[in-house]
């Protein structure tokens, strides 16, 4: 057999295979977070907290009807809408306060959200089958190894939402308003666009991002209320990876995460996220604005 | 100096002596205590990089953790003392905090939250691996001793509860001498305006660093207490569970008091053991302690020990009127000057500025005699703020050089070019606005006594009679001693104005970079700022920017005009007057005449 630095040629391809997966999902999840910085300015500290109300509304839906295809939208359902009533009852309020404000504000409300999980579920991890659609393996015809169905479907599933957050930003006239938003929001305001609602739209879509991504992978990662704290730190890494405010740049930095943790782990699994974190602080020291960022803001 | 009854010192004092023989028949019994004034004597630290200085550490964890294991290991394996082992732990965190501080200081805002946390989960993994044969993983190091000296061991709960009170009690005294040190008023304004402390030639960076290592060494020693108090040392001390904690009773004690983490901690832990055991909300404590404290960052910004002060610290009344001079000249004389200039004490050679295609600046060749007063005018868009931040160090030119007295200091930053001599007032004040009139003079008069850094965390602001002296002579200058103890935000836009000018004259520069020192005045406030100008005239040499050409031209012994981005003409106010060349470029060949050539 092949190798590669003593490890198995199949082995790092199959990884590589893994990176991509967890690459795609933390791209969704970072999408979400940096469109809402961008637009809005609000570094949200909730999200990872939105990542669990999702593959909780998920779960449960799943767990009532059998259907994990209606599981997915009642988890876009549930993070959308806990997202709306964040922005209108708190963060709205904090447009004008300083950034420290805004993620002690935002900590709350994940604590909040998270607790509230817990109470109405207990603590305990839910355990969430795999779909019908989603068993068994493939080779798709090069692995070396057959890939679990269901990993495949998820890096076709992110990607296709990620197409989607694409083209509602870039490609209709909201997305437009929005982007502009990031540019200038004053500006936009006096041109007769109600920029307040634009914002609740943008929280919500950015809430959604995460709660879809809770229940994509609630059959890898079953999940747990305090699972959405690791996610919310991956997706930090992430957007200072590929950029503060930068949708490509969450796509791009996602999968280079993705690879990063998975490509170490073929050498000693213990340091995959550490490798990520040391990553981090290289580019934070080399190229502060990330791949995609606008230098000045860092 | 203030030799009153140091009262806050010794209500503490009395309050750590009484807790445990009073409190435990009330509320808390004594080990609840001793957790209390361990998280308080992290939250110290925390205060003082969080609250004083505006730095949102999300990954404190870190040095709470390895100055606990490291201390737990000492004292396990190796039977170190108790103190040389605390100090080990310290040690640790001191290290850490210079190591990730130097990586995060630069960052700000959100990106400074971001990165220590990163950091913060980064060492929670390492616990867990790498260093698992130290820590022991996931079990934590189990069997601390309790501290034990000369023969004198805290096997008791109230001697454990004293040993750690003694430490919070020296660990208070020295977060107030840090607070009331020059590092400490530094600290305050960084959290104002960070720019504008750099810009009066204070190393922000490094005193950045300072806080975040204060911090970090507080971690670190309450790090080793709680292993010692615990008899354990657990593996959670490192995740961010921990930094979380500490930020939520900072928060709700209060971030801008030295006590409000400890206030906070208490009211934490009380209602924690309270709710889960008292009430039997087994986990729902957490989700109303989340939604407390969401209600305090919304209402209760300040803490409750913000709360009280302001209950019983009533704001100063409504001031009177900027009580300035009205009746005073409209137009300047100039005083007698001589004819001719010494050599140039800051000069440019080629100096150019691009942004992509866009040339701001090209080829300029500018010198400015010492003592000499020289404005500097040009329509909109002209070149000048970028040719001025270029001089003033905060931009750096894309060709060219900027020389201060013959040298090169092309690219060498604010921060020294104000410690060379150069200090700049902005067109917009940058001003430290939660001060007081004399805090904010004190940033550049310390920056002028002490250089750019200096670790006199201990010293007393009021030790240096020079710092005082150079503050009041300020005040006396710009005509703000009735002023001094006003915070900036009640001042009138006249009085900000001349803080503005201030700020640049207490760093006791060579030259003075003025942009546009009248914009926006009133009358009577611009009268009175063309005095204090022309005060200020003798023994310095000045660069101004400024719109309004009747004081500009009454005032200033050359006057330069940028045009494009580059000089079109330099010479008396009178040679500019008369050029056509200017009145075309200026006026786009409008039949206007300058305005002070219908005053002469």
């Amino acid at each position: 057999m092949t190798t590669v630095f003593g490890i198995p040629l199949g082995l790092i391809q199959a990884q590589a295979f893994n990176g991509l997966q967890q690459g795609m999902l933390l791209a969704l999840i970072s999408a979400g977070l940096t469109i809402i910085y961008g637009a809005l300015g609000v570094l949200n500290l909730a999200h990872g907290a939105l990542y669990v109300v999702g593959a909780y509304a998920g779960y449960l839906t799943y767990a009532q009807t059998g259907s994990f295809l209606l599981a997915i939208p009642a988890a876009a359902a549930a993070s959308l809408l806990a997202g709306f009533v964040m922005e209108r009852l708190v963060v709205r309020f904090y447009y004008d306060r300083p950034d420290e404000d805004q993620i002690l504000v935002t900590f709350g409300l994940g604590i909040i959200l998270v607790e509230a999980v817990r109470a109405i579920f207990g603590g305990q991890s839910q355990n969430t089958p795999t779909p019908d659609w989603g068993q068994g393996a493939s080779s798709l015809g090069f692995l070396m190894f057959p890939f679990p169905w269901y990993k495949i479907e998820t890096i076709a599933i992110s990607a296709a939402l990620l197409l989607a957050f694409y083209l509602v930003l870039y490609k209709t006239k909201l997305g437009l308003v929005v982007r502009a938003g990031i540019e200038d929001a004053g500006m936009v305001n006096l041109l007769g666009i109600n920029v307040y609602r634009i914002f609740l739209i943008v929280f919500g879509l950015g809430a959604m991002a995460a709660g879809l991504a809770g229940i994509i992978n609630s059959p890898i990662t079953a999940p747990t209320p305090d699972v959405g704290g690791r996610y919310l730190v991956l997706s930090f890494v992430v957007i200072v990876i590929g950029g503060v405010g930068s949708f490509p740049g969450a796509v791009l930095g996602g999968i280079v995460a993705g690879e990063i943790m998975t490509l170490t782990s073929l050498f000693n699994p213990s340091y995959s996220e550490v490798m990520l974190f040391a990553v981090m602080a290289l580019i934070l020291l080399l190229r502060p604005q990330g791949f995609f960022g606008q230098a000045g803001r860092a | 100096m203030n030799r009153a009854l140091p009262l806050a010192e010794l209500g503490l004092a009395a309050t750590l002596i009484l807790a445990p023989f009073v409190l435990p028949h009330v509320a808390a019994d004594i080990p609840m205590l001793s957790r209390i004034l361990i998280w308080g004597f992290f939250g110290l630290g925390f205060s003082i990089l969080f609250g004083f200085t505006g730095l949102l550490s999300l990954g404190q964890a870190v040095f709470f953790g390895a100055g606990g294991f490291v201390t737990a290991y000492l004292m396990i394996e190796q039977r170190w003392n108790v103190l040389l082992a605390l100090l080990a732990g310290t040690v640790a965190a001191i290290l850490l905090g210079l190591v990730i501080g130097y990586f995060t200081e630069r960052r700000r805002g959100i990106y400074f939250a971001m990165i220590t946390l990163a950091f913060g989960e980064m060492f929670s993994h390492l616990d867990l691996t790498t260093f698992a044969h130290y820590t022991g993983g996931e079990n934590g190091l189990p069997g601390v001793p309790p501290p034990a000296l000369f023969g004198w061991r805290a096997d008791s709960e109230l001697s454990m509860y004293s040993f750690i009170a003694v430490f919070f009690f020296v660990g208070y005294l020295i977060a107030r001498r840090i607070v009331a040190s020059p590092v400490g008023r530094i600290l305050l304004a960084i959290r104002d305006n960070e720019g504008r402390v750099l810009a009066t030639g204070n190393a922000v960076h490094l005193y950045k660093l300072c806080a975040f290592t204060v911090a970090a060494a507080y971690a670190g020693l309450a790090g080793g207490l709680l292993g010692m108090f615990q008899n354990y040392m657990p593996p959670d001390a490192f995740t961010f569970e921990t930094s979380g904690q500490l930020l939520i009773q900072t928060v709700i004690g209060g971030a801008s008091s030295l006590l409000g983490p400890l206030v906070g901690g208490a009211a934490w832990i009380y209602l924690r053991e309270t709710l889960q055991h008292g009430f039997g909300l087994d986990t729902s404590w957490r989700l109303i302690l989340g939604i407390v404290f969401v209600l305090l960052v919304s209402f209760l910004r300040q803490g409750i020990v913000g709360g009280v002060v302001r209950l019983f610290h009533r704001p100063p009344a409504p001031l009177d009127v900027d009580h300035d001079l009205t009746a005073a000249p409209n137009v300047l004389s100039p005083a007698a000057r001589p004819a001719s200039f010494g050599p140039p004490i800051l000069q440019t050679e080629a100096l150019g500025k691009r942004f992509g295609g866009l040339a701001a600046n090209e080829d300029v060749n500018f010198a400015v005699a010492e003592f000499e007063v020289r404005g500097l005018i040009g329509p909109n868009g002209a070149g000048k703020s970028t040719f001025f931040r270029m001089l003033a160090g905060e931009m750096q030119p894309t060709s060219g050089r900027v020389l201060f007295r013959g040298k090169d200091v092309t690219g060498n930053g604010v921060c020294a070019m104000c410690q060379n001599g150069v200090a700049k007032s902005y067109q917009i004040n940058q001003l430290f606005d939660r001060l007081s009139v004399r805090e904010n003079l004190l940033i550049p008069t310390l920056a002028a006594t002490r250089g750019r850094f200096r670790l006199d965390l201990l010293r007393s602001i009021t030790a240096d009679p020079a710092v005082e002296r150079g503050v009041h002579d300020t005040l006396a200058l710009v005509d703000l001693s009735h002023k001094a103890d006003t915070p900036v935000n009640q001042l009138a836009y006249g009085e900000k104005r001349r803080l503005e000018i201030g700020l640049c004259l207490a760093s006791n520069p060579k030259v003075l970079l003025l942009d546009e020192p009248l914009a926006g005045m009133s009358p009577s406030e611009r009268v009175s700022t063309i005095q204090l100008l022309t005060r200020l005239r003798e023994g310095r040499t000045m660069v101004i920017v400024e719109h309004d050409m009747e004081a500009l031209f009454g005032f200033a012994d050359r006057v330069t005009v940028l045009v494009e981005g580059k000089i079109l003409v330099e010479g008396t106010p009178d040679e500019v007057r008369a050029d056509k060349g200017v009145q075309t470029a200026y006026l786009g060949g409008v039949d206007h005449d300058l305005p002070a050539e219908a005053a002469a």
